[in-house]
Formats: structure tokens, C-alpha cells, sequence
């Protein structure tokens, strides 16, 4: 007896949805199972990961806090995935969102005035989507992989914001630290209620990701992406434009990344600082495929994503373990989730020998 | 200048373009069977850890190499697994391989984070050593560096003289015709992905041991993505590879020399430079689509499943 792979005649439906819960599981098991091997109680484990982020209202607005982010990426990159343009630059586009939203309220920010604030907000966008213009440009005009421009442009992201908080940007009264000045009231993101810090930045994230299902069920772009995607020569053979997607992949992905960049500088940080992102956009990847490309699948995908990101801080504090262990959770959940995918386009059999 | 401020960039040129020799020769033997593999990086990061840690507690650097190998060599498995056995996405299993491995290596060396380590030494070879200009230049490194020329050599023998390295590019090329012909695809497949692990693993091990003797968190810092580009701008051949990594390489010291070249631009700015050049390099090649056509393997990213 052995196993065999058979193929589906079609996909099922019914495992496409399946398999990232299987996955979430099995990264729970293998997850405490690591922690059982280092020497911790499982039951301590599982408290301190999952229950303890949630157990106050205060924790419930970090975890909203810490979604809005992974949900703007996530949705922005979905939208390329699903038409096979790999935008893994994610990262590199908030962090050009963060730099340029920050860049007019350094600027303008001194007086308080009503505009200022919505004029962050686009400015991160359109940051955001310059940066991801280079890698569409580059890839409609002279045939470059998009996978590797946009991530150089992480690296190219991250200096340049490194060079601004020590250099020209920073605080002249902040003691030499390398940051911007503290923004003003009017300047930050209004929050959603008292003592916590999710602000309005979550309320657009889910009415941007309302909008991408409106995108991709009912407009004719977004099934021309869709098709692009699924079957790459009917797409060509019916003569929608490829090059067409891929910027339209590119500068959305880029504007929700800018969105997300500005956000955390003008909320939850309230500065410019060398680092605005505990890596967000690459967790974002994960949450598009674990939530399936769908809107509402991301939108569980990131709270889930973010409860990860809560746990490995609080099991830094209690159970004395590295934070890191928040990236080895985000691993494990899309290897699982790969593999579980075996059983969307494959029947496994037992054939006797 | 002086000869000794010439010699000393020389020197630093061909030190750090080991590591991207390593990796992307494995990654190109990898992806000349067919299979594209974006964990580079995150099977850096862990050699780069295991290395590391073994080479610190047992005090043997050569114990070190070896265990970030085999530390390669089984985060190229579950790539392997996944996408050979599978047949899950190629880039996104890759993908997977490098987000896991920039966490697994993270949460592994937390407490050896700063830890200083004895580097590799220079090897002394009696004689050519001790030779005025050339021993400086060409017979004062360590032996990681002679070990990449070697690779480099070997994997040329092997792809353009062996039976094996044909079959190989076989696979790469029509892996359902040589199925047909009774070659196995699967298998040789799974021992390409193994043997990218493996350069990738001991390039992760020379930037914690020799390059610089500590491990960091995220060390590698996009040198495995530089190494996927740079088989992509060799044209999956060796010898450029070979070449392309030596111009990376005195691209990264032209920051530590800059100032001696009277250039007072930002240090975050001359950081970019890698990064910049490995973006020109790529509009360089691909500008032709015929060059990436005429010289990638042809079934580069495609799955084959000899039950399906």
C-alpha cells in the first residue's frame, strides 16, 4: 500500500477554505509543542499567547491596532497576487508612506489647521505608490523581476529613513536621538475611544477592504486581474493588457503600504524613528495567502497575524522568551498552509502495490 | 593612493563576495534543474546561526561549516518537500523558507546576539605567503575564500562536463521528457534544492565566522536576494556568477574606501549601493526579454508531479 496524489477534476471549494484552518491549527500544536520543549507549562503557554493579549478592552484595541496595518497590506497585495504580480516590497512602500506622510507635517505641522492631517494621509499613499511604480516601471519597460526590485527598494526604504531621523529630520531637542520631532495633536490620528490606542486608520482599512471585494467581484478590472491570474493565456488570447495589471497590481499594493506606513508614524508612534515597522509588510504576505486573497479571509488573517505579534510580546515579558518568536509562529503558519493547499488540487489515495 | 590602500581594497572586494559566490552558485545549480528557490536568504540567516553556534561551543570552526550545511541542506528539505513532493507554489513556498528562516535564526541566536567568536585566520601557505605584493594580494585569505573558487570550478565541471550535470539540465529544460526517458526527475531535483541549502548554509557560516566574527540578528542583510539576482545577471552561467560576484563585492567595500576617494556622501547613502547596483544590473539583462529567454532553464518555477 502506498499513498498517491490524484488530481481534482476541479479545485474543492470546500478544502480551499479548510486548509488555512487546518494550518492555524497545526501551527498551534507544533507551536506549543516548541514551547513544551522549552521548558514551558502548556497551559502557561497558551494563556500567556493567546488568552492574556485579549483579556482586557485594552488589549482588544492593540490587537485591532496592530491589524489595521497587516489588513492595508494585506489587501493591497492580494489584489497583485491574484494576478501573479509578486509585490514583496510591501515594507519598503510603508516605509516611504511613513516618510512622506511625516515629511508635511514636519513641514506644514506648526500651525494647526484641518487639512493637514488628510494631507498626511495622501501624501504616505502616493509615497507608497511611487515606490512601488519603480518596480512596475521597470518590469513593464525593461522585463525586471518585480520580486527582487521591490525588495532591494526595502532595503534602499529603510536607509534612506535611517539617513533622515540622524540627519536633516532630527529633533534638534531631542537630546541627539535619532528621531523627528513628537507630532502635535493635530497631527495624529484620531483615536476610536478612550483608554485604548486603535485609532481611525482600523475603520478605513475595513471600509478599503469592503471596497477590494467590490473591486474583484464587480468590476471589469478586477476580473481581468483575476483571469490574468487564474489562466494567464486566456488573458492574453482575450487581449486584456498585462501591462495593464501589473501597474494597477503595483500601485495599489503600494498606495495601501503607504497607508499603512503613515498611520503607524502619525498613530500608534507619533514620530519619525529608524525603525516604523516590526515588519508588517512581510507579515502581510503571509495574511494575503492565509487568507485566501479574499477580503474577509484577510481580514481574519491579520487579526490572527496580529494576535501573534501581541503573544510573542507578551511571551517576551512572562515566559522570558525571545520576541523573535512571533517570525517563527508567522513561518510555520504558512508552511502549514502550503502544504495543507496539497488538498485543494490533489486527492490523496491509497492504491495497493 | 597608496599600493598597500590598493591591495587592502582589493582584499576586501574578494572577502566579500565570497559569501554571494557561495550562495549563488548553489542557487544557480538549483534553478538549472528547474526549481526556483527565493529561501536563499532565510537559509542564510540560519547557517548563518548554526554556524555560529557551533563553531563558539565546540571551538572548531570546520565543526561549525559543516553543521550550517546540514542546517541548509534541512531548510531546503521542507522546500523541497513542499514544492517537489507537494507541488505547492514555488515563490511562495520561497518565500515561506525566507520569512522562516530570518525568525527561526532569530529566536535560535538571542543569547549568542554580540557574542564574539575566534574568525577564521588567513591561512599561512609557507613561501607564497610570505611573496611581496602577491602574497598580500592573492595568498592571505582564509580558507572559506579558496573554497568558493574551488566550488566554482567544480559546479563548472559538473554542469558542462559531467553525465550528471547534463541530465540535470535536462530536467531543468523538459522535465517531462526526461521522465519519459527514464530519468529521474523528482530525485535529482530534490539533490539540486539540497545542494543550494547546503552553499547557502556555509555562506550564512562565513559571514558569522569570518566576515563578520558575530552573529546578528538579520545579518545577511538582502545578500541572498543579491545572489538570486546575481544568477539571474550571470545568465545561469558560472563563471559569471563568479564575476558578478566580485563586482558586488567591490561595490559593498566602495563605502568603507569612499572617504579615502575624497567622497563625503552620507554613509546611509553609500549603504544603498549594493542594493542600487543589483536594481541597474537586472534592467541591464532583462532589458532584452530574448537574453532571459535564450538562457533561463525553461521549466525555472514550474512544478512536475510524474503522478499528475
Amino acid at each position: 500500500m502506498r499513498l498517491r496524489l490524484e488530481k481534482r477534476a476541479a479545485p474543492s471549494a470546500a478544502m480551499r477554505w479548510a486548509a488555512p484552518l487546518m494550518a492555524t491549527l497545526l501551527m498551534l500544536v507544533t507551536g506549543m509543542l516548541i514551547l513544551v520543549l522549552l521548558g514551558k507549562a502548556p497551559g502557561d503557554a497558551f494563556r500567556v499567547f493567546f488568552i492574556k493579549p485579549l483579556a482586557s478592552v485594552y488589549g482588544i484595541g492593540e490587537l485591532l491596532l496592530k491589524t489595521t496595518p497587516l489588513l492595508l497590506c494585506g489587501l493591497g497585495l492580494a489584489i497583485g497576487f491574484r494576478s501573479n504580480v509578486w509585490n514583496i516590497g510591501a515594507e519598503g512602500q510603508l516605509t516611504i508612506g511613513g516618510i512622506c506622510g511625516a515629511g508635511v507635517a514636519l513641514a506644514f505641522g506648526d500651525t494647526e489647521s484641518s487639512w493637514l492631517l488628510p494631507a498626511m494621509l495622501i501624501a504616505g499613499v502616493i509615497g507608497g505608490m511611487l515606490w512601488a511604480a519603480i518596480p512596475a516601471l521597470l518590469r513593464t519597460r525593461f522585463n525586471t523581476s518585480e520580486i527582487l526590485v521591490s525588495l532591494m527598494l526595502v532595503y534602499i526604504a529603510q536607509l534612506l529613513l535611517g539617513y533622515l531621523v540622524h540627519g536633516p529630520w532630527r529633533d534638534p531637542d531631542g537630546y541627539n536621538f535619532p528621531q523627528s520631532r513628537l507630532f502635535n495633536d493635530w497631527e495624529l490620528l484620531p483615536l476610536l475611544w478612550d483608554g485604548v490606542r486603535t485609532n481611525i486608520a482600523f475603520l478605513i482599512a475595513l471600509l478599503l477592504a469592503a471596497l477590494s471585494w467590490l473591486f474583484t467581484a464587480k468590476t471589469y478590472a478586477g476580473y481581468r486581474m483575476q483571469v490574468a491570474g487564474l489562466a494567464p493565456a486566456a488573458a492574453a488570447y482575450a487581449g486584456f493588457s498585462e501591462r495593464r495589471n501589473i501597474w494597477l497590481a503595483l500601485l495599489i499594493s503600494g498606495a495601501t503600504a503607504g497607508l499603512a506606513g503613515i498611520a503607524e508614524v502619525a498613530g500608534p508612534i507619533g514620530q519619525l524613528q529608524p525603525q516604523v515597522s516590526p515588519g508588517y509588510g512581510f507579515a502581510a504576505i503571509i495574511v494575503a495567502f492565509v487568507g485566501r486573497l479574499h477580503p474577509l479571509g484577510i481580514l481574519l488573517g491579520s487579526l490572527l497575524m496580529s494576535l501573534l505579534y501581541l503573544g510573542g510580546e507578551q511571551a517576551q515579558i512572562e515566559l522570558a522568551l525571545p520576541s523573535a518568536i512571533t517570525g517563527l509562529f508567522q513561518g510555520l503558519l504558512l508552511f502549514f498552509l502550503l502544504a495543507a493547499d496539497l488538498l485543494v488540487n490533489f486527492r490523496i489515495t491509497g492504491s495497493a502495490r | 593612493m597608496s599600493l598597500d590602500t590598493w591591495i587592502a581594497i582589493f582584499v576586501s572586494t574578494v572577502v566579500a563576495a565570497t559569501p554571494l559566490i557561495y550562495a549563488a552558485l548553489g542557487e544557480l545549480v538549483t534553478e538549472k534543474a528547474g526549481v526556483l528557490n527565493l529561501g536563499v536568504e532565510g537559509m542564510m540567516l540560519v547557517g548563518a546561526v548554526v554556524g555560529f553556534i557551533v563553531g563558539v561551543n565546540s571551538g572548531s570552526l570546520v565543526l561549525g561549516y559543516l553543521a550550517a550545511m546540514l542546517a541548509g541542506v534541512l531548510m531546503s528539505l521542507v522546500f523541497g518537500v513542499l514544492t517537489i513532493t507537494l507541488q505547492a507554489n514555488q515563490v511562495a513556498t520561497g518565500l515561506a523558507l525566507t520569512l522562516f528562516g530570518a525568525g527561526l535564526s532569530a529566536f535560535v541566536g538571542r543569547s549568542y546576539a554580540g557574542q564574539p567568536i575566534d574568525g577564521a585566520d588567513a591561512l599561512h601557505i609557507p613561501l607564497l605567503s610570505d611573496l611581496p605584493v602577491v602574497g598580500a594580494l592573492l595568498f592571505q585569505f582564509n580558507a572559506l575564500v579558496y573554497g568558493s573558487i574551488a566550488l566554482f570550478f567544480a559546479v563548472q565541471w559538473f554542469l558542462s562536463r559531467s553525465h550528471a550535470g547534463l541530465r540535470l539540465r535536462a530536467i531543468g529544460e523538459a522535465p517531462s521528457v526526461s521522465h519519459a526517458i527514464g530519468h529521474p526527475v523528482q530525485k535529482t531535483r530534490y539533490r539540486a534544492v539540497m545542494f543550494g541549502g547546503a552553499c547557502s548554509g556555509i555562506a550564512g557560516a562565513y559571514l558569522s565566522t569570518a566576515l563578520t566574527p558575530m552573529w546578528v540578528e538579520g545579518m545577511s542583510s538582502g545578500r541572498g536576494w543579491i545572489a538570486l539576482a546575481l544568477v539571474v545577471f550571470a545568465t545561469w552561467k558560472p563563471l559569471r556568477v563568479l564575476l558578478g560576484a566580485y563586482l558586488f563585492g567591490g561595490v559593498t567595500v566602495l563605502q568603507l574606501y569612499a572617504q579615502g576617494f575624497g567622497l563625503t556622501v552620507p554613509s546611509e547613502f553609500l549603504s544603498m549601493l549594493p542594493y542600487a547596483a543589483t536594481i541597474v544590473v537586472l534592467v541591464i539583462i532583462c532589458r532584452d526579454p530574448k537574453t532571459i529567454l535564450l538562457n533561463q532553464p525553461a521549466s525555472l518555477g514550474k512544478g512536475f508531479h510524474p503522478d499528475a
